[in-house]
């Protein structure tokens, strides 16, 4: 790979890279105690999760520090513009991410207040899913990998599937049992995260996509696949 | 003004209509300097009111093109030229093409501004005109006032000078100086302007000066700009052309040039990977 001529510059460019992929391991292990906290209704674990959040905001507010003076001081064409322009908004579906971890674990308490509800079938599959993509997407950054972030952008119909049975299933129930009312109510809502989840996830392929090729994938369909 | 023997000027089109005709077109240009190639088989066409900017590390034939295009290359001796240049379809290499009226129609601005320094700036507004001999006798004459006028208008630099049009033209700053300079060329009335690095010797403040010009000069002219800053060339031009190595390696819309080039080459030198 060819480097910079600048070796200051080089550097910033890869602490950048290095401090996103920190970012999202975090964000990524928020996501893991979250979905564990929910399984096992252990309320301490979620609580232990949600104080990692304020690590995870102030990475949001570094790297966007560090893109901004990268803009200013080395005004990046090219590749360098798309991997900051990527940058900047990885970062906010990263952090997004984090507190819909948060999210999770505040239903995860909540939930083991109440008795357990039978196991929804799909929502595990759910949380799986989003916590495969989230490792994959990253993965994919990390190796300029544009096929493997269109893969990722292909699995979030299957968690739309997914959230649509969870639906489903957790409205029947609720409708037969209004004792479930208060637990159906907070994992429709869980339901509901991880399905932004893979959201997010989807986002962060669509970037890696751009960065890589330039090429902007998101709503396709709604307009004509448009190169910068 | 005069037409050149052997290329008719071309009927008069608003600033409105689109630009998508080819005002000049190199095709297949080799140029040097005795045995040296500079510029090798390099062929481009330029379209009409539109800026093409023209980058590429140092020594990569940028200066040379440009200057190939009013054939101020052949001044230089042991200057070589081969290939063909257009201007609206008709080689400016023909043997009955006087290259000091192509000139006029194919202005340049220098690197560093060379204003005439003890030459009041109304008659370094003229000198091009006076050069060319525009201004003796005949019918067409042109108002020297109204020409010096309507020069330093276009070249944004009128209502700075008005109150002192005897004054030397080195009493000027260098970033008025440069606008001088620009309206000694566009005087003649030239339909393309050639700018070799016009802001290398400026501050930012001139620089934006001269910047925002091109952006007016371009609804009536055709404007080629060598420039070794990036951020200049994708802020002023609407088309970047890459030479390394005396060939020409990507040219394309600026957006497009410096947001996603098509050759590696260029990517690794506009991020700053080559040398």
């Amino acid at each position: 790979m060819v480097r910079h001529t600048d070796r200051e510059y080089e550097g910033e460019l890869r602490a950048l890279n290095d401090r996103i992929l920190k970012m999202a391991g975090r964000v990524e292990a928020m996501v893991a105690q979250a979905a564990r906290a929910l399984a096992e209704r252990d309320a301490e674990q979620a609580r232990a999760t949600i104080l990692l959040d304020d690590t995870v905001n102030s990475d949001e507010v570094e790297i966007d520090e560090m893109c901004q003076s990268i803009l200013a001081r080395r005004q990046p064409l090219a590749g360098d513009l798309r991997f900051i322009a990527c940058a900047l908004k990885m970062v906010t579906d990263l952090e997004r991410v984090g507190d819909i971890a948060v999210n999770l674990c505040e239903r995860a308490i909540e939930l083991a207040r109440e008795p357990a509800l039978s196991p929804v079938v799909g929502l595990g599959q759910m949380a799986a899913l989003v916590q495969e993509m989230l490792k994959d997407v990253m993965d994919a950054f990390n190796a300029r990998a544009p096929d493997r972030a269109r893969a990722v952008v292909r699995r979030d119909d299957l968690v739309d599937e997914l959230y649509h049975g969870v639906l489903r299933e957790v409205l029947a129930r609720m409708s037969q049992d209004a004792s479930a009312l208060q637990r159906g109510i907070h994992t429709l809502a869980v339901a509901k995260f991880l399905e932004r989840i893979g959201d997010h996830a989807t986002n962060l392929a669509e970037e890696v996509v751009f960065l890589v090729e330039g090429k902007d994938i998101r709503h396709v369909g709604k307009r004509a696949g448009k190169t910068v | 003004m005069t037409p050149l023997p052997s290329l008719p000027v071309p009927p008069s089109t608003s600033p409105e209509e689109a630009s998508t005709t080819v005002k000049l077109s190199v095709r297949g240009l080799d140029a040097g300097f005795g045995a040296t190639r500079v510029v090798r088989g390099l062929t481009l066409d330029i379209p009409e009111r539109q800026v093409l900017a023209i980058i590429g590390p140092s020594g990569c034939g940028k200066s040379t093109l440009v200057r190939c295009l009013n054939r101020m290359h052949e001044l230089v001796p042991g200057a070589t030229v081969g290939g063909a240049v257009l201007l609206d379809g008709h080689d400016i290499y023909a043997r009955d093409v006087d290259p000091v009226l192509l000139r006029r129609r194919v202005g340049m601005v220098f690197q560093k501004p060379n204003p005439f320094p003890t030459m009041s700036i109304k008659d370094n507004v003229l000198a091009g005109l006076r050069l060319t001999g525009a201004l003796r006798g005949g019918r067409a004459r042109p108002r020297t006032d109204d020409v010096v006028e309507g020069a330093l208008q276009r070249a944004a630099l009128w209502d700075e000078v008005k109150d002192r049009l005897a004054a030397p033209g080195g009493s000027l700053s260098g970033g008025q100086q440069q606008r001088l300079c620009i309206a000694r060329a566009l005087a003649v009335e030239p339909e393309v302007l050639l700018m070799d690095e016009p802001c290398s010797a400026l501050d930012p403040i001139a620089t934006a000066r001269i910047e925002d010009l091109i952006h007016v000069l371009r609804e009536r002219y055709t404007i080629v700009i060598v420039t070794h800053n990036m951020q200049q060339a994708a802020r002023a031009s609407d088309l970047t052309a890459f030479l390394l190595h005396g060939e020409l390696i990507e040219c394309a819309p600026t957006e497009r040039l410096f947001t996603q080039p098509s050759d590696r080459r260029t990517e690794d030198y506009i991020t700053g990977k080559f040398g």
